[in-house]
C-alpha cells in the first residue's frame, strides 16, 4: 500500500527495488583458490543435488504430499556449498529454518532429508523436527532452528566448549537479515567478543524479512554491528562459490589462530518465496530477474565450460545422475514407515522410562 | 554428617561435582570475583580459576543460550540466575531450546545443563522480583524440576541434577540461604528424582508442601498438634518428576488434604495435584481437598498487602479445621 504524502507513519514504506547490493566477486581463478577438477565437479554437485531436492521438495508439496512449512534455499547455494568446502569436516555449523542446503552440502543423504520432509522414521531427525529442524550430529551440522536469532547464542555455545576443551574446531552459525534485529545476537555478540570465542556468525542478506525489505527493518548497514563490539566484519558477495571459498578459508584460518569471532554480511538473493504460501508481492519482478542473472550455478557451469576444465557431458552426468537421486529419494520417503506410537513419548528425556503425567 | 547452611549445602555440591567432573563449570552474573549475589559461589573461582567460574553480563538471553550450546557441545554447564525473575529474560533458550532440541533432533542431541537461582517471593520485593516459577517450567515438558527446602536435600538433589543428562531447573530461595541443616558429607550424596519425603508423620490430614512453603507447614502443623491435629507433611522434592503414590498413600491413611503452594492458584502445582488425587483417590477422601496458595494476583509492595498475598501458618490451619470439619 502506497504512504499518502501527509501520512504520519513509522516503519520505511514502499517496495524497494535492489534490496541487496552485491559486492563484486573475486577475481581469483580456481588454480589460485586451490581448486582442482574434482573440487569443481563436487561444488557443482552439491550445489545441483540442494537445487533439485527442492525444486522436487516444492512439488511434492503443492501436491500435498506432506505438511509443515517449506522454506526454500533455491538461488543462496553457493554460501552453504562453499563454506562447506572451505571449512574442516568437524568444524561445527548451525543454522536457521532455510536448513535444507546446509544439510545437504554437509553430507546428509537425499534420502533422510526428503524422508524428514514427509514425517517418516527413516527421516534426518527421525520425522520428529520436519523441514525446519534438520539435525546431523555425526556431520557437526547442529540444526537447522526456527525461532529467529535463537540458534545464535548456541552457536557461541558451541564455540565456547571448543575453547573450553582446547578443540582448534571453528563454530559457523548462519541466519538471515531478520535475525540481526534479535536482543540474542547483540547479547551474544557482545559476550563473544568479550570471551573471544571461535565463531564466525554469518548473516545471508537475502534482501527479506520474510516480506520486510531490509532497509525496512534494519537501520544501518548489517555488517556494522560488528564494529559496535569490535568484531572484525566485511560484506561477502553470495552469488558466487569462489568468492564464498576464498572468504571462509581466510576467515576461518584466522578464526582458529587467533581464537576471536568474525561477522560475516553475505549478500545473496532467494528466488522462491519465504515460505510456500508467499505471493511475493514485495518485490519487483525485474529484482528477482536480474538475481537469476547471477546464478551460482549457472555462473560455476559457466566458468567450467568457458575454461574448458569440464566437458557438458560431465555435467549432465552429474544432473543425470542427481535427478535420479532426488526421485528415488521421493520413494524412499513415501516407502519409508512413520514413526511407531512409540515415538510420541521417546526423545523428550534422555531415559526412556520417565513417568510422564497421564 | 555437617551442619551446613542452606548455601553452604548448593556450593558443596557443586564443589564436589566440579572436581568429580572437568566438563561441570558454573556460569552467571557475579558469580566469581564478586563471590556470588547470595554467596552461594562463594571461594569457588579460587578453587577452580577462571576457566570454569564465570563472570557474565546481564544477558540472561545470551549466556543461557551459551549454556545450551556448550551443553550440546559436550560441557556440562551450571548456570546461575540472580533471581529466576530475571531468568524469564532469556527463557526463550530454556523453554525453546533445552527444553525441545532433544526431541526435535529424534534423539541426536543431549542437553545436561542446571539452571540454578533462588524463586518465588523474598519480602517485599514488587511484583516482578517474587514469581514462583515450578508451575510454568513444570508445564513443558523436557524439563526437571526441582525445588528443595531444606539442606541436605538441596546437596543431594543438586548433586543429582548436575549429573543428570536433561536440563534442570533448581529452584532455590534468597530466605532460605542461611537456613541451617544436616548435610551428609559424602561425595557420592545423591537423592533420585520423583521421591517425596515424609518429613512429618501424622494421621488426621495431609499437608503437601514444597520449597519455602515446606517450612509454613511445619509451623502450622506445630500449632494443630497443640489442638490434637496430627498432621502428616509430604516434600514432594521434585516438581518434574512429581512423586504422587507418596502423596495418595498418605491420603489413603488420612483421607484428607491439603497443598500449600506458593504459586497462583490457576493452573498451579495445587491445581496439578488436587486433580490427581480426585481421579486416583476419589473414594479415600473424606472431604474436598483445599489448596493454600498466593492469590491470582502479582505481589504488591506495601507490608500489610504483601502479608495478606504471602501464604502463612494461619492459612493453612484454616484449609486443615476445613478438610476437618473443625471450621
Amino acid at each position: 500500500m502506497a504512504k499518502k504524502a501527509e501520512e504520519k507513519g513509522f516503519t520505511p514504506t514502499g517496495v524497494v527495488y535492489k534490496s541487496t547490493k552485491l559486492p563484486k566477486p573475486t577475481s581469483k581463478t580456481h588454480d589460485k583458490l586451490g581448486l582442482k577438477k574434482k573440487d569443481l565437479l563436487n561444488l557443482y554437485d552439491s550445489m545441483y543435488r540442494q537445487r533439485r531436492f527442492e525444486e522436487r521438495a516444492a512439488q511434492m508439496y503443492q501436491k500435498g504430499k506432506f505438511g509443515g512449512f517449506l522454506h526454500l534455499y533455491i538461488g543462496q547455494e553457493a554460501i552453504s556449498t562453499g563454506v562447506v568446502h572451505a571449512l574442516n569436516d568437524d568444524d561445527d555449523l548451525i543454522t536457521a529454518y532455510r536448513d535444507h542446503g546446509f544439510a545437504l552440502a554437509r553430507g546428509a543423504t537425499s534420502d533422510e532429508c526428503m524422508a524428514e520432509l514427509f514425517g517418516k522414521a527413516t527421516g534426518i531427525s527421525n520425522g520428529k523436527g520436519g523441514s525446519m529442524h534438520y539435525f546431523k550430529l555425526e556431520k557437526h551440522f547442529w540444526g537447522g532452528h526456527a525461532i529467529v536469532g535463537a540458534h545464535i547464542p548456541l552457536a557461541a555455545g558451541l564455540a565456547f566448549a571448543n575453547k573450553y576443551n582446547d578443540s582448534d574446531r571453528v563454530a559457523v552459525c548462519f541466519f538471515g537479515d531478520g535475525a540481526v534485529d534479535q536482543g540474542a545476537l547483540n547479547e551474544t555478540f557482545n559476550m563473544a567478543q568479550l570471551w573471544k570465542l571461535p565463531v564466525i556468525f554469518v548473516v545471508e542478506n537475502n534482501g527479506y524479512s520474510m516480506g520486510t525489505a531490509v532497509e525496512r527493518h534494519s537501520a544501518g548497514d548489517l555488517h556494522k554491528r560488528g564494529d559496535a563490539y569490535g568484531m572484525k566484519n566485511d560484506i561477502v558477495n553470495g552469488m558466487d562459490v569462489f568468492t564464498i571459498i576464498e572468504k571462509f578459508q581466510e576467515v576461518a584460518k584466522d578464526v582458529r589462530k587467533n581464537q576471536e569471532p568474525w561477522f560475516l554480511e553475505i549478500r545473496t538473493y532467494r528466488y522462491r518465496g519465504h515460505s510456500m504460501s508467499d505471493p511475493g508481492n514485495y518485490r519487483t519482478k525485474d529484482e528477482l530477474e536480474e538475481f537469476k542473472q547471477s546464478d551460482p550455478i549457472e555462473r560455476l557451469k559457466t566458468y567450467v565450460l568457458d575454461k574448458k576444465l569440464v566437458k557438458q557431458e560431465e555435467l549432465d552426468e552429474i544432473n543425470k545422475k542427481i535427478d535420479k537421486e532426488v526421485l528415488d529419494a521421493i520413494d524412499f520417503a513415501e516407502e519409508s514407515d512413520f514413526p511407531e506410537p512409540e515415538a510420541l513419548f521417546q526423545h523428550v528425556y534422555v531415559e526412556d522410562d520417565f513417568p510422564f503425567v497421564k | 554428617m555437617a551442619e551446613l547452611q542452606f548455601r553452604e549445602a548448593l556450593r558443596a555440591a557443586m564443589v564436589e561435582e566440579m572436581r568429580r567432573d572437568e566438563s561441570v563449570f558454573i556460569m552467571g552474573e557475579e558469580v566469581a570475583e564478586y563471590d556470588g549475589a547470595y554467596k552461594v559461589t562463594q571461594g569457588m573461582l579460587e578453587e577452580f580459576g577462571f576457566k570454569r567460574v564465570i563472570d557474565t553480563p546481564i544477558s540472561e538471553l545470551g549466556f543461557s543460550g551459551i549454556g545450551v550450546g556448550a551443553a550440546m557441545n559436550g560441557l556440562r554447564p551450571i548456570v546461575e540466575f540472580m533471581t529466576f525473575n530475571f531468568a524469564v529474560v532469556g527463557i526463550d533458550q530454556i523453554i525453546n531450546n533445552a527444553a525441545k532440541l532433544r526431541y526435535m533432533s529424534g534423539g541426536q542431541i543431549k542437553i545436561p545443563i542446571v539452571f540454578r537461582g533462588p524463586n518465588a517471593s523474598a519480602g517485599q520485593l514488587g511484583a516482578t522480583h517474587s514469581v514462583a516459577f515450578e508451575a510454568l517450567y513444570g508445564h513443558v515438558p523436557g524439563l526437571k524440576v526441582v525445588y528443595p527446602s531444606e539442606p541436605g536435600d538441596a546437596k543431594g538433589l543438586l548433586k543429582t541434577s548436575i549429573r543428570d543428562d536433561n536440563p534442570v531447573i533448581f529452584l532455590e530461595s534468597e530466605q532460605m540461604y542461611g537456613l541451617k541443616g544436616d548435610v551428609p558429607d559424602d561425595d557420592d550424596y545423591t537423592i533420585p528424582f520423583g521421591v517425596a519425603k515424609i518429613k512429618r508423620e501424622g494421621s488426621d490430614v495431609t499437608i503437601v508442601a514444597h520449597g519455602k512453603m515446606y517450612h509454613v507447614a511445619q509451623q502450622a502443623a506445630k500449632e494443630l498438634a497443640k489442638d490434637g491435629i496430627e498432621a502428616e507433611i509430604i516434600d514432594p522434592r521434585t516438581i518434574k518428576p512429581f512423586d504422587m503414590k507418596t502423596v495418595i498413600e498418605s491420603v489413603k491413611k488420612t483421607n484428607r488434604c491439603v497443598i500449600v503452594d506458593e504459586t497462583h492458584p490457576f493452573c498451579g502445582i495445587a491445581s496439578e495435584v488436587g486433580f490427581q488425587l480426585q481421579r486416583d483417590a476419589f473414594d479415600y477422601l473424606d472431604a474436598p481437598v483445599q489448596r493454600v496458595t498466593v492469590p491470582d494476583v502479582p505481589a504488591p509492595f506495601a507490608k500489610n498487602l504483601f502479608d495478606l498475598w504471602l501464604p502463612g501458618p494461619k492459612q493453612v490451619i484454616e484449609a486443615v479445621n476445613a478438610v476437618t470439619y473443625r471450621s
